[in-house]
C-alpha cells in the first residue's frame, strides 16, 4: 500500500479514535456553576432515582458558564443547566435559548423561586447570599475592628485590606454591586463604591477567591458569599462570617433545559428531580434558604434569620441593566493601579 | 535544546537532480498531492481561523458588519487601551533584564572556564519545564502578604508590575540563554588571536569583537523574549493584580464578559506588535546566514582563575534564584494549610476534591501531549521533507514554508479564540471536532508548528540529496527512501521535535483555555482554574506535577537519543 494512503488512514483512524466516545443512550451534558466539591453528591442523589441517566458535568464559575452557553448559542453543547445564577438564566431566556417546561411538583416551590411565566423557563433551587469573610488573626495584627455594615468597609482604617470579586466575571461580584445599587439607590450606591474602591487592594476573577484569600491570610477582609465562608470555617480557617446589617445581596441557583437538546426526556427528568423535596433537602446541606418552603433547617455558621437579611432583589431589573452597570463599573474601577 | 540554533533557514538551496525528464512520474503525482493535502490542512487549521478573528473584530455581537466601530470603542475606553502601554512597558523592562542576565551567564558558560558549568547548564534550563503559572504562584508564597521573604519587598506589593516582571523574567530566561549560548559559540577564534597579538585590552576586545559577532543573536534573543512577554498569559493572570495586560484582557473580555467582538479586537491589537517583532527577527536571521564564514576556527576558553571565579560569583545568584522559586512551589504544594498549619502532607494533591478537573485533567494532559508529539512529529517532518526535497512546485513549497512561519508570531490566546470562532460555527462541516481531544491536539500542533518545522528543515538540509537521486535511478519510490533512509537518519531531530511538542503540550495554557471541554480538561488549565478559585496550594501541586512530568520526559529523551546515537555510530562503523 502506498505510504501516503497508509499515513492518511492512520491519521483518520487516530482522528476517529480521538473524536471518540460513543454516545451512551442517556448521557446528559449538564452545565453548572455549583461548587466542585458538591458535584459528585448531587449526581449520586439524582442517580438514586434515575439510575439510567448519566450526568456529564461541565463546571466553571458563573461568568464562564454563561459565556460558554452564549458562545455556543448556534450549536448548543449542553442539554440542561443545573446550578447557575438566575440572572444568567434570565439573559439566556432573553436570547430564547431555554426550552420552557413545568416540572412535576413545580407548584410546591415558593413563587419567587420560579420563572413567573405559566410554563416556567427556569426553576430555582436555593439562594446564595453575600457575606464578608473576616480573618481574625490578620485583623488583630493590623488592629482592624470587625465591620458590621457595608458602610464600615469604606472607613480609612481598612485601606488596602479589602478584596472583592470583579463583577464582570463573577456572579458574586455582580450580585454585590447590583444589591448595593438597590440598597443605597443609584447615586448613593456608586458613591459608596467610590469609597470602597479606595480600600480595595484588588478585584479577583472568582467569587470564592476573596474568602479563600482571607482564610489564608493574604487579606484580612474578603467580600464573598456565605456558603464558601462556612465551608472554610469548617475546615479550620481563622475567619468569622460577617453579615452586614443593611441587607445582603443574593441570587438563586436555578435549573433549565437548553433549547434544541437531543435528550429532552432525560432533561425533563432532571428538572423533575431538581424541584423535588429530596433535592431541596440536598440543597439545604450547604444553603440556608431553599426553593421549597418548610424544608430548610438552620445551617452552621449561617445567621438564623438568613432569609430576613436578604434584600428584596429585583432580578428583572438586575438582568436588564446588567450590561450598563458592568460597563460603568469597568470605566470607574477597572485598571485601578493606574496612577491618575 | 538545539531548537533555536536551527532557526536560520532559507529556501535558496535549489536541488538540481539528475533524473530523466519524464512527464509527471507516479512519484511526482504522489508528492504533489501530498503537499497539496498538507497545504489544505494548514489552510484550515491556521489561516482560515485567523481570518475569522479579523472578521469578528468588525462585527457587532449579533454578527452584523459595523466597520471599525469596535476599534473606536476600544481606543476610547481608557481601561482597555491602557493595557497597550502596560504591555509594552513590561515587555521592554523584562527584555532588558533577561538579556542582561542571559548575556552574562552565556558568556560565563562559553568563554570562561567557570567552575561548575555542568551544574549551571542543567539548572539554568529548569524554568522551561514548568507552565508559566508556576513561578507566578511561587512568587505569591515568597513575596505575597504571607510570603516568607515579604520583607524584601519594602512595603511594595508583588501583585502588579513588579511580580509580572519577575515572573516573566524567570520564565523567559532559558529561551534567551539558549540563543545567546549558540551565538557566543559560533565565533571565530582567529579574531581573538589577532587582538591578542595587537595587545588589545580585554574591554576593547569585548566591545569590538565579541559584541559585533553576537549582535544578531542578541537581537534575535531580544525579540524572542519580547514576543514571549507580550503573549504570555499565565504570569499576569496569577500575579498581575489590577495591572491589566493585553493577554489577560482577551481572557477577561471573552470569559468574563462574553464580549467576543471585543476579544477579537484585543486579539488583533496584540497580534500587531507580535507580528512586528517576528518580521524584524526574520529579517535579522536572514542577514546572519550570510555573515557566517566556513573557515572560522572554534574558540576554546583558557583557564584564568581570577576571571573564572569572578564569573562564578556574578552568576551564582541566577541558579540560586531559580532553585528557590521552584523549590518554594514544591514546598508550598506540600504544606497542609498555609500559613496557619505548616505540617507537610499530600492533601493538596487530592485533586478530585477540588475545582479544576481532578486527576482526570492530568491524564488528559498526558494523553493530549502524547498524541501531539506523535501526530505532530510525523506530520511536520513528512511535510518538511516534501518542502525541502521534492522537485518542482516551487511556488506551493514557498507558500507552505511561509505559512509554517505564521504560528511563531501568533499568540496562543489569539489562536485559541480563532479556533472557537472557526470550528464552533454551525455551518462549518468540521464542527464535530469541537469539544474533542482532537481539536486540542490540532491546535497545539499548529501553535508550536514553526520551531518544529525549522528543526526538521535544518536536519533535512544536512542529508545529502544523492539519496533521492540514487533511489530515483533505482526506481525506488520516494516514500520508501523516506521511510527506510531519511527517517532513521533523522531520528535525533525527530526525537527533538517530539519532546519539544510533548513538553509544550503539557505546559501550554493560552491556546487551549478557550477550547477545552468537560471531557478534555487539561492539567495546565486546571492550574489556572484552581488559582482562579483561590485554591492556590493545589494549583501549585498540579504545576509541580506537570514540571515533574516534563523533566521525566526530557530525561527519557536524553537517554533514548544517547542510546540511539551509540547505535547509529556502530552501524556506521559496520559499513
Amino acid at each position: 500500500m502506498k505510504l501516503v494512503n497508509k499515513l492518511s488512514i492512520a491519521l483518520m483512524t487516530a482522528g476517529v479514535a480521538l473524536t471518540g466516545s460513543v454516545q451512551a443512550a442517556t448521557e446528559l451534558t449538564v452545565y453548572t456553576a455549583l461548587e466542585a466539591d458538591d458535584l459528585k453528591r448531587y449526581a449520586s442523589e439524582f442517580n438514586k432515582q434515575y439510575p439510567d441517566i448519566k450526568i456529564k458535568w461541565v463546571r466553571d464559575s458563573t461568568g464562564i458558564v454563561t459565556a460558554k452557553l452564549l458562545a455556543e448559542k448556534e450549536n448548543p453543547q449542553a442539554d440542561a443547566v443545573w446550578g447557575l445564577a438566575a440572572t444568567s438564566l434570565l439573559v439566556l431566556k432573553g436570547q430564547a435559548m431555554l426550552s420552557p417546561y413545568a416540572p412535576q411538583g413545580v407548584e410546591n416551590l415558593s413563587s419567587k423561586f420560579r420563572d413567573a411565566d405559566q410554563v416556567p423557563s427556569w426553576v430555582g433551587m436555593n439562594a446564595w447570599m453575600a457575606s464578608i469573610c473576616f480573618n481574625t488573626i490578620e485583623a488583630k495584627k493590623h488592629n482592624l475592628p470587625k465591620p458590621t455594615s457595608w458602610e464600615d468597609l469604606t472607613k480609612p482604617v481598612y485601606k488596602g485590606h479589602v478584596i472583592m470579586p470583579n463583577p464582570n466575571s463573577s456572579g458574586t461580584g455582580f450580585l454585590d454591586v447590583s444589591s448595593w445599587l438597590q440598597i443605597f439607590g443609584e447615586d448613593k450606591g456608586w458613591s459608596f463604591m467610590d469609597g470602597l474602591h479606595q480600600n480595595i487592594s484588588r478585584y479577583t476573577h472568582s467569587g470564592s477567591k476573596p474568602c479563600k484569600l482571607a482564610a489564608s491570610g493574604e487579606t484580612p477582609i474578603g467580600v464573598s458569599f456565605a456558603f464558601r465562608g462556612a465551608k472554610l470555617k469548617n475546615k479550620g480557617a481563622p475567619i468569622d462570617l460577617v453579615f452586614p446589617r443593611e441587607g445582603l445581596g443574593w441570587d438563586m441557583e436555578a435549573a433549565a433545559i437548553i433549547k434544541g437538546t437531543k435528550n429532552l426526556s432525560a432533561a425533563k427528568k432532571l428538572l423533575d428531580f431538581a424541584v423535588s423535596k429530596d433535592a431541596n433537602q440536598m440543597y439545604n446541606k450547604g444553603f440556608a434558604v431553599v426553593a421549597m418552603p418548610g424544608v430548610a433547617k438552620p445551617v452552621q455558621y449561617f445567621p438564623a434569620d438568613a432569609e430576613s437579611l436578604m434584600i428584596d432583589n429585583n432580578f428583572a431589573w438586575a438582568a436588564n441593566n446588567r450590561k450598563e452597570i458592568l460597563a460603568k463599573w469597568q470605566n470607574r474601577y477597572d485598571g485601578k493601579s493606574e496612577p491618575k | 535544546m538545539s531548537i533555536f540554533e536551527n532557526l536560520p533557514v532559507s529556501l535558496t538551496q535549489e536541488t538540481v537532480l539528475n533524473t530523466p525528464k519524464a512527464t509527471l512520474s507516479r512519484d511526482q503525482i504522489l508528492q504533489a498531492s501530498g503537499l497539496l493535502i498538507a497545504s489544505i490542512i494548514l489552510l484550515i487549521t491556521l489561516v482560515l481561523p485567523l481570518y475569522t478573528i479579523l472578521s469578528k473584530s468588525v462585527e457587532d455581537q449579533q454578527g452584523g458588519f459595523i466597520g471599525l466601530a469596535n476599534y473606536i470603542d476600544y481606543f476610547s475606553t481608557p481601561a482597555l487601551s491602557m493595557s497597550i502601554s502596560h504591555t509594552l512597558t513590561i515587555a521592554f523592562i523584562t527584555t532588558f533584564i533577561v538579556i542582561g542576565l542571559a548575556l552574562l551567564t552565556a558568556y560565563a558558560l562559553t568563554r570562561t572556564c567557570m567552575p561548575g558549568r555542568g551544574f549551571f547548564k542543567v539548572f539554568l534550563m529548569a524554568p522551561i519545564f514548568a507552565p508559566s503559572l508556576l513561578p507566578a504562584i511561587s512568587l505569591v508564597y515568597l513575596f505575597g502578604n504571607q510570603g516568607v521573604l515579604k520583607g524584601l519587598m519594602f512595603g511594595e506589593t508583588i501583585y502588579g508590575p513588579i511580580g509580572i516582571v519577575i515572573g516573566l523574567a524567570f520564565w523567559c530566561f532559558p529561551h534567551a540563554l539558549m540563543i545567546l549560548v549558540t551565538a557566543l559559540s559560533n565565533t571565530d577564534a582567529r579574531l581573538y588571536e589577532s587582538a591578542k597579538v595587537l595587545r588589545t585590552s580585554g574591554f576593547r576586545t569585548f566591545m569590538t569583537i565579541t559584541l559585533p559577532s553576537i549582535k544578531y543573536g542578541l537581537i534575535s534573543a531580544s525579540f524572542v523574549v519580547f514576543t514571549l512577554v507580550i503573549t504570555d498569559f499565565g504570569v499576569p493572570k496569577v500575579i498581575g493584580g489590577q495591572y491589566n495586560m493585553l493577554a489577560t484582557d482577551i481572557y477577561k473580555q471573552v470569559i468574563g464578559q462574553q464580549n467576543f467582538s471585543m476579544g477579537a479586537v484585543v486579539s488583533v491589537v496584540l497580534l500587531l506588535p507580535a507580528l512586528f517583532a517576528f518580521a524584524i527577527d526574520r529579517w535579522v536571521q536572514r542577514k546572519q546566514v550570510a555573515l557566517l564564514s566556513a573557515r572560522a576556527a572554534p574558540l576554546i576558553p583558557k583557564k584564568n582563575p581570577v576571571k573564572d571565579w569572578t564569573m562564578l560569583a556574578l552568576c551564582l545568584p541566577v541558579p540560586i534564584i531559580i532553585l528557590t522559586v521552584l523549590g518554594m512551589a514544591v514546598y508550598a504544594s506540600l504544606v497542609s494549610f498555609w500559613p496557619y498549619n505548616l505540617s507537610l502532607s499530600f492533601a493538596n494533591y487530592q485533586f478530585d476534591l477540588m475545582d479544576g478537573g481532578g486527576w482526570e485533567a492530568y491524564y488528559n494532559s498526558l494523553e493530549m501531549a502524547c498524541w501531539t508529539a506523535l501526530i505532530g512529529t510525523l506530520f511536520i517532518f513528512y511535510n518538511a521533507y516534501l518542502v525541502e526535497k521534492i522537485k518542482g512546485l516551487k511556488t506551493l513549497r514557498m507558500l507552505y514554508h511561509l505559512a509554517a512561519m505564521i504560528p511563531l508570531a501568533v499568540p496562543g490566546m489569539v489562536l485559541g479564540l480563532a479556533y472557537v470562532f472557526f470550528f464552533n460555527a454551525p455551518n462549518n462541516p468540521l464542527n464535530f471536532v469541537y469539544g474533542t481531544m482532537a481539536i486540542l491536539v490540532i491546535c497545539t500542533v499548529a501553535h508550536y508548528y514553526t520551531v518544529c518545522h525549522l528543526t526538521a528543515v535544518t536536519a533535512l538540509k544536512q542529508i545529502d540529496n544523492e539519496f533521492e537521486a540514487v533511489s530515483a535511478s533505482l526506481k525506488i519510490p520516494f516514500y520508501v527512501t523516506f521511510w527506510r533512509v531519511i527517517m532513521p537518519v533523522s531520528l535525533p531531530a525527530l526525537l527533538e521535535i517530539g519532546s519539544y511538542l510533548f513538553m509544550n503540550a503539557m505546559t501550554t495554557v493560552s491556546a487551549v483555555v478557550f477550547i477545552y471541554s468537560a471531557d478534555t480538561m487539561l492539567a495546565s488549565v486546571a492550574v489556572l482554574n484552581m488559582d482562579d478559585a483561590g485554591d492556590i496550594a493545589p494549583a501549585a501541586a498540579m504545576g509541580v506535577l506537570i514540571m515533574g512530568t516534563c523533566i521525566l520526559a526530557k530525561l527519557i529523551h536524553w537517554v533514548f537519543s544517547h542510546y540511539l546515537l551509540a547505535r547509529t555510530q556502530r552501524w556506521r562503523a559496520g559499513t
